[in-house]
């Protein structure tokens, strides 16, 4: 048989139905329709929704809570689930992304949802695949499952997000969790205001969405606060960008004096992993207001919902 | 080169001749013969016998196109190009001329290379001038020997996509450059600012989650090079591919201090800015970065007010492998011979009012003047007969897919341009005919 010079690979119209890159492309109706599903999913309940379908996860970083909740989110739905770590699998021997995603499709699954350490890489993806591409943190991107689920966490304590005053301390530069919250929190009406030295948050991200607030001062960002969600810190990238950690902590570690100064019945919030005595204190990320702990229990319920919408028949 | 052996002669009829160095921009018919331009003359006063006979009415007859900036991948990396094959897209650009970057496998730094690239086996359909590297193996270190390099033909010096970091060296560099009157194409970019970046910093690159490269990166080079270059009168200092308003600052400041610093912009930079990358679309990306809008512009106003020496494509073909990737992991560059013209008449005279005139210098005597490119650029009588004839009205659309590039990597696939090569003749021959 003659070679013929026909493309191997082939850019599809676009991302398959029910695929979630990120929250900035997302309506907000989208949103709100993926909140309520997630509200009306029982992660002890097991529901056949999924039942025959098969889900990849397919992780080039370490992932606890991400994961697990995946795997838990699919086979409370029916389905399910193989794992593939980039250490250990065929990645190592050099296989490019696109022919891991080639190959994975081409052993009958139905879905993947991919944790990357590259921006982008679920997009590319998704722009070479026909089945729902679900994005589980892609580098410093988004990690839209988180925002979805930070929303649905704040939901459970205050009516809406409209009108809230919501503030983001911390390395934002860095956190593909900020940006995916950003959005999220600015689609559904909250006002949002970023806290963190310039190193870690610069003045351009004020154009992420439009009315986005700045400061420098953490008493200022917390003041009147109705939710604070708290960023993780990584030493060392403090000492790279030749940061005092004192004078890091000093400036913007949340405490519980600071958490004095928020809206009462304030939300304390954190994605995890936390660093205590880092970017807060020991006594904040247990404190009466923080919801740390249930933010990971509400990744269920959220994924699940995400799952039915990609592989199911879906709002 | 294809030729044949017999000589001829070629009479080009009725055509708007555009070139500044003969301070021409009339209808006039331009005869070729023996590879040179034997005459020009107001239509129909040529008398004597063609051998053949071109019909240039409403086109555009201009001095043979100057890329003073492309890849053509060989030696090493003939899966991404070959001479052939760059050569076979640049007469299908227009471009009688190129002049191929040394960050080859392995790298032009040697007469040897130099010889090989310009050997007659090599199939370029058009003038190849190889620009040798700077340094040895382009580590930025140890100065290649210039006169060598020079007397085996390259051009210039450059270490293109690793730029010449060390003060000291480049001092070095420009020193030589000014005793033997040989150019030094510098690649600004403090690459010590822009570890681990691939993209303009901005508002595009924090949405995307990507580094970006800031401004400054590229100024910064630029100034210390232009600085540097006025220590020694007679220094050749050219920037490549300048990208931002605070680079061509310091180029103003420099040619008003009367040094010999000269500098090109690519098509694309002229075309689009970080706001047009969607998606992680690796066809976006490319070194320098497409910039914000407020360097657009002022590029294009650095194209009217004179700053700008010559439009380069900066042509980097890559294979798929090397693009359909990760954004960050993806190659710098993208193809462009194809594209120049039309790019270059749809975004700067069509929607900025650069006069024609101005479009075909910074294509013909601009590059010329920079690398010293006797008898080209120019049709004055007895200059090299090297033609680019081109439709500055015609409308069509670029397919990828028909490039004679071996590479597809462009962003301008499916564009609607303005203005059309109908030929391209070099030393005399037709090498390219479009429809």
């Amino acid at each position: 048989m003659p070679v013929s010079a026909k493309p191997a690979k082939t850019q599809t119209a676009g991302p398959a139905r029910g695929s979630l890159l990120g929250v900035e492309k997302l309506p907000a109706r989208d949103i709100t329709a993926l909140l309520e599903l997630a509200r009306r999913m029982d992660p002890l309940k097991t529901r056949p929704a999924l039942r025959g379908k098969r889900v990849l996860l397919l992780f080039y970083e370490p992932s606890t809570r991400t994961r697990t909740s995946f795997e838990i989110a699919a086979q409370a739905l029916g389905a399910a689930t193989s794992l593939v770590l980039s250490s250990g699998s065929s990645v190592e021997k050099g296989e490019s992304l696109l022919d891991t995603a080639y190959t994975l499709r081409a052993v009958g699954v139905d879905a993947i949802v991919v944790r990357h350490p590259n921006s982008g890489a679920p997009h590319l993806m998704a722009n070479y695949l026909d089945i729902p591409v679900i994005n589980a943190g892609d580098g410093m991107h988004e990690h839209p499952t988180q925002a979805l689920l930070d929303a649905y966490t704040i939901l459970r304590h205050k009516k809406k997000l409209s009108g809230l005053q919501v503030t983001i301390v911390g390395d934002v530069y860095h956190s593909r969790v900020a940006r995916s919250a950003i959005h999220l929190f600015s689609k559904l009406g909250a006002r949002v205001t970023l806290c963190g030295p310039p190193e870690l948050l610069p003045e351009i991200a004020a154009t992420l969405v439009e009315g986005l607030r700045i400061t420098r001062s953490s008493e200022e960002a917390v003041r009147g606060a109705d939710v604070i969600m708290v960023l993780r810190l990584q030493r060392e990238r403090l000492a790279g960008l030749k940061i005092s950690l004192p004078d890091y902590i000093s400036r913007y570690q949340i405490t519980l004096a600071r958490l004095r100064l928020a809206a009462p019945e304030a939300l304390l919030m954190h994605p995890g992993p936390i660093n205590r005595g880092l970017e807060l204190t020991w006594e904040a990320a247990d404190c009466e207001q923080s919801v740390i702990v249930e933010e990971v229990s509400n990744g269920v319920p959220v994924r699940m919902a995400v799952l039915a919408r990609a592989l199911g028949k879906g709002p | 080169m294809s030729r044949d052996t017999k000589p001829l002669s070629l009479l080009i009829r009725g055509g708007r001749v555009i070139d500044s160095v003969a301070r021409i921009d009339a209808v006039m018919d331009v005869l070729l013969r023996d590879g040179q331009v034997a005459e020009i003359a107001p239509p129909n006063k040529l008398r004597g016998e063609a051998d053949e006979k071109f019909e240039a009415r409403g086109l555009v007859v201009a001095p043979g196109f100057i890329d003073l900036h492309v890849h053509l991948r060989e030696p090493g990396q003939s899966y991404k190009e070959t001479i052939a094959s760059g050569t076979a897209a640049a007469a299908a650009g227009g471009f009688t001329s190129v002049c191929c970057m040394p960050n080859t496998t392995p790298v032009l730094d040697s007469p040897e290379w130099v010889t090989w690239v310009r050997q007659p086996q090599r199939g370029a359909m058009v003038n190849v001038f190889p620009v040798a590297a700077a340094t040895q193996a382009s580590k930025g270190a140890v100065l290649t020997d210039f006169r060598a390099l020079q007397r085996a033909g390259a051009v210039a010096v450059s270490d293109d996509g690793k730029p010449i970091l060390s003060e000291t060296t480049m001092r070095d560099a420009l020193r030589t450059s000014a005793e033997i009157n040989f150019p030094i194409i510098q690649h600004a970019e403090d690459t010590r600012l822009t570890q681990n970046c691939s993209l303009n910093e901005g508002p595009t690159s924090f949405r995307l989650g990507l580094r970006g490269m800031s401004d400054a990166s590229e100024a910064v080079i630029v100034d210390r090079d232009v600085q540097l270059a006025q220590q020694f009168n007679g220094a050749r200092l050219h920037l490549a591919h300048l990208s931002t308003a605070d680079g061509l600052k310091s180029v103003r400041r420099g040619k008003r201090n009367r040094a010999r610093v000269t500098c090109e912009i690519t098509p694309h930079h002229c075309a689009l800015t970080d706001a047009d990358l969607r998606d992680y679309d690796t066809s976006f990306k490319m070194n320098p970065p497409l910039r914000s809008a407020e360097d657009r512009e002022a590029l294009v106003a650095a194209v009217s007010d004179g700053t700008i020496d010559a439009i380069a494509t900066d042509h980097a073909p890559h294979a798929p492998h090397e693009k359909i990737i990760e954004f960050e992991r993806a190659a710098f560059g993208i193809t462009g011979l194809e594209t120049a013209l039309g790019l270059a008449i749809t975004v700067l005279h069509v929607a900025n009012r650069v006069p024609l005139e101005r479009i075909v210098e910074l294509f013909t005597s601009g590059p010329a003047r920079v690398l010293d490119l006797r008898g080209r650029g120019t049709l004055l009588r007895g200059s090299h007969a090297d033609v680019t004839i081109f439709d500055p009205k015609k409308r069509w659309t670029f397919e990828a897919a028909k490039s004679r590039s071996k590479s597809r990597n462009t962003p301008f696939d499916g564009w609607q341009l303005t203005g059309r090569v109908v030929a391209t003749i070099v030393a005399g021959r037709i090498v390219y005919r479009g429809n």
